[in-house]
C-alpha cells in the first residue's frame, strides 16, 4: 500500500479542503486582515504538500507535477509585474495603485493590493510546492 | 511613460516568460533573452543622453514621495554601470547560445541569467539602501546557481564556497542595514545621508562603514576575502565567468561600496584621509597577491579568476585616491576591466568549447586554427595590460594621473610595475594556448560566439581611441556625480526632476 495508513488518510481527506479554503481565505482578506498572498500560498501549498505525503505518488505523476507547478509559478510572478506594468502603461507610474481603492475594510477595496497578493500566492504556493517536489526527487536519486 | 522602471521589469519579465516559452518552441529563449540584453543596451544608451541634461532623473515607484516610498536615482555613474552591465550581459547571451549545446535545461540558465541582470540593474538604479539589499540577493542567488549549472562535484563545491561567502557578506550588510535603521529611522539613501550628517562621525558611524566594507570586499572579491573567486569563476560556463568576472562583482562590491562612501557617508580625502588610505592599501593588496598567484596557474580561467581579483585592486586604489583623476580612472577601469575580462573568459569559453579542456598544458597552438579567438584575447589581453590605445591604457592612465596629483609618486610608480605582473601571466596563457606547435586539428569558434568576441574587441578599441567622447560625456560626469557627494540628497530631494 503507497502511502501512510487509512486513518492519515482519512483525516487528510476531510482536513486538505478545509486548509484550502482557509489559505485562499487568507490571500483574498490580505489586504483586511494579517496574512496575506505569502502566507495563503504557503498554506495553499501546505494543502497540497499534506496530500501527496499521506497519499504518495509515483515518479512519473510527480514530474509532471513539478512541470505544471514551475509553469505556475512563472505566471505568477508575470502577474505580478504585468500589474505593476499595467500601472506604467495605464496610469504613467510603476506600481502606481491605479485602481479605485473603494471604502477601506470592504472585501473589493485597496485598489491593486488585492490582486498583487493573488499573485504572490501563485508564485509562492507554486514555488514551495516545487521545492517540496525536488526535495522529494532526492529519494530517487538515491536510488539510481 | 519613464524609461526607469524598464531597466529592472524587462528582464524580470524575461526571466518568468523563458519558462513558459520553452515549452513551446526552444530556441525562442535564447531570441528573446538576446533581443532584451539588447534593447537594455538602447535604453541605456537613451539614459545616457538623458544624464547630460539633467543631473539626477529621480522615480518615485508607485508615486510615493521619498522618503516614505522607494525611489529610483539614475545619475551620470548609474548611467555608466548600466551601460556596461547591458554590454556584458548582451554579449554573454549571444555568445550562450552554441556554448550551452552540451548542457541540458537551458531554460533554468536564461532565467538565471535574466535575474541576475535584473539584480544588477537594480542595484544601480536604486535610491534605496533595503531596496539594494533585496536586488543584491536576487542577483547573488541567480549568481550561486549559475555556478553550479554543470552540477559536478566541482561546480558544486564552487558553488557551495561562492554561497558561503556571498551570504555571510549579504547578512554583514542586512546587519549593517538593521543598525543604521535603528539609529536614523529611514532606509532612503538620501534621507540617510541627511542623518548621517546630524550624527557626525562618531564609533557608531565608523562601525557602520566597516561592516559594508567587509560585506562589499566579499561581494567584490578583494583579497583577504577573495577565496570564493578562483573556485567560482573556472567551475561557471563561459559566459557566467565572464559575466560574474566583467560585472556583477563590480555592482556587487565597487559600485554600492562608492555610493555609500561618497554620497552617502559624505566621505571625502580631505576630511578623512585615514579612511581613503586604507582602500589604496586593500587595492594593492589584492593587485600584489592576487597577481603573483596568478603567475602560478596552470589552468586558463584560474588564472583569468586571480587576474580578475588583483585587477579590481586598481579600481579600489582609484576611489581611494579619491581626487577627480583618480575617480574617473577607477570608472574607467570598471569599463576596461569589464570589457577585457568579459572578453577574456569569452575567449577561454571559445576554447573549452573546441578542446574540451581548460589545462594550459595540454593546449597549444591555437592560435592557427582559431583566429578569431587567438586576436580576441590578444586584444584583450592588451587593454588590460594598458597598452594605447586601447581603453585599459586610459583607465591606468588616469588613476596614475590622479595619484600623481595627490601626491602619491610612489603609488604611480608601484601601479606601473604591478602592471607589468598583468603582462606576465597574460603572455603565459598566449603562450602555450596561442603560440607553439600544433599538435591535432580541432573545431572552430561557431559564428555566434566569435561575434559577441568581435563586439567587445570593437568597443575596446573604439573608446580606446574616442575616449576624450567617453571621458566629457560618460565617465567624466559619472565621477562629478560622486565627487558630488552629499549633495546627492538634495538633488534626490529636490522634486523637479520627477518621473522623468
Amino acid at each position: 500500500m503507497r502511502g501512510m495508513s487509512l486513518i492519515v488518510k482519512t483525516i487528510t481527506n476531510i482536513t486538505v479542503g478545509f486548509m484550502f479554503i482557509y489559505g485562499l481565505y487568507i490571500i483574498l482578506h490580505g489586504h483586511l486582515t494579517p496574512g496575506g498572498g505569502f502566507a495563503g500560498g504557503v498554506i495553499v501549498a501546505g494543502a497540497f504538500v499534506l496530500k501527496i505525503l499521506a497519499f504518495g505518488s509515483e515518479r512519473s505523476a510527480e514530474k509532471k507535477s513539478a512541470t505544471r507547478a514551475s509553469i505556475f509559478e512563472s505566471i505568477g510572478g508575470l502577474l505580478f509585474i504585468g500589474i505593476a506594468m499595467s500601472a506604467l502603461l495605464v496610469a504613467g507610474t510603476f506600481f502606481l495603485n491605479f485602481l479605485p481603492k473603494g471604502t477601506p475594510f470592504h472585501l473589493l477595496s485597496a485598489g491593486i493590493i488585492p490582486f498583487c497578493n493573488i499573485a504572490i500566492s501563485i508564485k509562492v504556493g507554486a514555488g514551495l510546492f516545487s521545492i517540496f517536489l525536488a526535495l522529494g526527487a532526492m529519494k530517487y536519486i538515491m536510488e539510481d | 511613460m519613464s524609461f526607469i522602471p524598464l531597466f529592472f521589469a524587462l528582464p524580470l519579465i524575461t526571466a518568468f516568460l523563458i519558462p513558459i516559452l520553452g515549452k513551446i518552441f526552444k530556441p525562442l529563449i535564447w531570441i528573446v533573452s538576446t533581443l532584451v540584453s539588447f534593447v537594455l543596451f538602447i535604453i541605456s544608451l537613451y539614459g545616457i543622453a538623458v544624464t547630460q541634461e539633467i543631473p539626477m532623473v529621480v522615480y518615485k515607484m508607485g508615486n510615493w514621495p521619498p522618503p516614505l516610498g522607494i525611489v529610483m536615482a539614475f545619475d551620470s555613474f548609474s548611467a555608466v554601470t548600466v551601460f556596461v552591465i547591458s554590454i556584458i550581459s548582451f554579449t554573454s547571451c549571444l555568445f550562450s547560445y552554441r556554448f550551452l549545446s552540451r548542457y541540458t535545461g537551458q531554460w533554468k540558465f536564461y532565467t538565471l541569467l535574466m535575474l541576475v541582470i535584473a539584480g544588477m540593474m537594480g542595484i544601480s538604479i536604486t535610491g534605496d539602501l533595503f531596496n539594494m539589499f533585496v536586488f543584491l540577493e536576487i542577483a547573488a542567488i541567480a549568481s550561486y546557481a549559475l555556478v553550479a549549472f554543470g552540477i559536478d562535484a566541482k561546480e558544486l563545491e564552487a558553488a557551495f564556497k561562492y554561497m558561503v561567502m556571498g551570504e555571510i557578506g549579504g547578512l554583514t550588510f542586512l546587519l549593517s542595514i538593521a543598525l543604521l535603521y535603528a539609529k536614523t529611522s529611514t532606509l532612503n539613501l538620501a534621507d540617510i545621508s541627511y542623518s548621517l550628517q546630524v550624527v557626525g562621525h562618531t564609533p557608531f558611524f565608523w562601525m557602520i562603514l566597516g561592516m559594508m566594507l567587509f560585506a562589499f570586499s566579499i561581494k567584490a572579491g578583494l583579497v583577504p576575502f577573495h577565496s570564493w573567486v578562483p573556485d567560482a569563476y573556472p567551475a561557471a560556463p563561459a559566459p557566467i565567468s565572464s559575466l560574474l568576472a566583467g560585472i556583477c562583482t563590480k555592482v556587487f562590491g565597487i559600485y554600492t561600496m562608492a555610493r555609500i562612501i561618497f554620497n552617502v557617508f559624505g566621505l571625502t580625502r580631505a576630511h578623512d584621509p585615514m579612511f581613503f588610505n586604507i582602500l589604496i592599501g586593500m587595492g594593492l593588496l589584492s593587485i600584489a597577491f592576487a597577481g603573483l598567484t596568478a603567475l602560478n596557474q596552470t589552468d586558463y580561467k584560474r588564472l583569468l579568476a586571480f587576474s580578475s581579483i588583483s585587477q579590481v585592486g586598481y579600481i579600489l586604489i582609484g576611489f581611494g585616491i579619491g581626487n577627480f583623476y583618480g575617480i574617473v580612472g577607477a570608472i574607467f577601469y570598471i569599463l576596461a576591466h569589464g570589457f577585457a575580462k568579459g572578453l577574456l573568459f569569452l575567449t577561454s569559453g571559445s576554447v573549452v568549447y573546441a578542446t574540451s579542456t581548460s589545462d594550459l598544458k595540454k593546449l597549444a597552438g591555437l592560435g592557427e586554427r582559431m583566429p578569431t579567438t587567438a586576436w580576441s584575447f590578444r586584444f584583450g589581453g592588451l587593454s588590460l595590460v594598458g597598452i594605447p590605445p586601447l581603453v585599459g591604457f586610459f583607465a591606468k592612465l588616469f588613476i596614475i594621473l590622479g595619484a600623481i596629483k595627490a601626491g602619491f609618486l610612489w603609488l604611480a610608480v608601484l601601479a606601473i610595475l604591478l602592471s607589468i605582473l598583468t603582462l606576465a601571466y597574460l603572455l603565459k596563457i598566449e603562450n602555450s594556448v596561442f603560440m607553439k606547435k600544433r599538435k591535432s586539428d580541432t573545431k572552430r569558434a561557431p559564428f555566434t560566439m566569435r561575434i559577441g568576441m568581435v563586439f567587445l574587441v570593437v568597443l575596446i578599441v573604439i573608446i580606446g581611441i574616442g575616449f576624450q567622447p567617453v571621458m566629457d560625456f560618460i565617465v567624466g560626469p559619472a565621477a562629478h556625480a560622486l565627487l558630488r557627494g552629499v549633495e546627492y540628497a538634495n538633488l534626490v530631494f529636490s522634486h523637479v526632476l520627477v518621473n522623468f
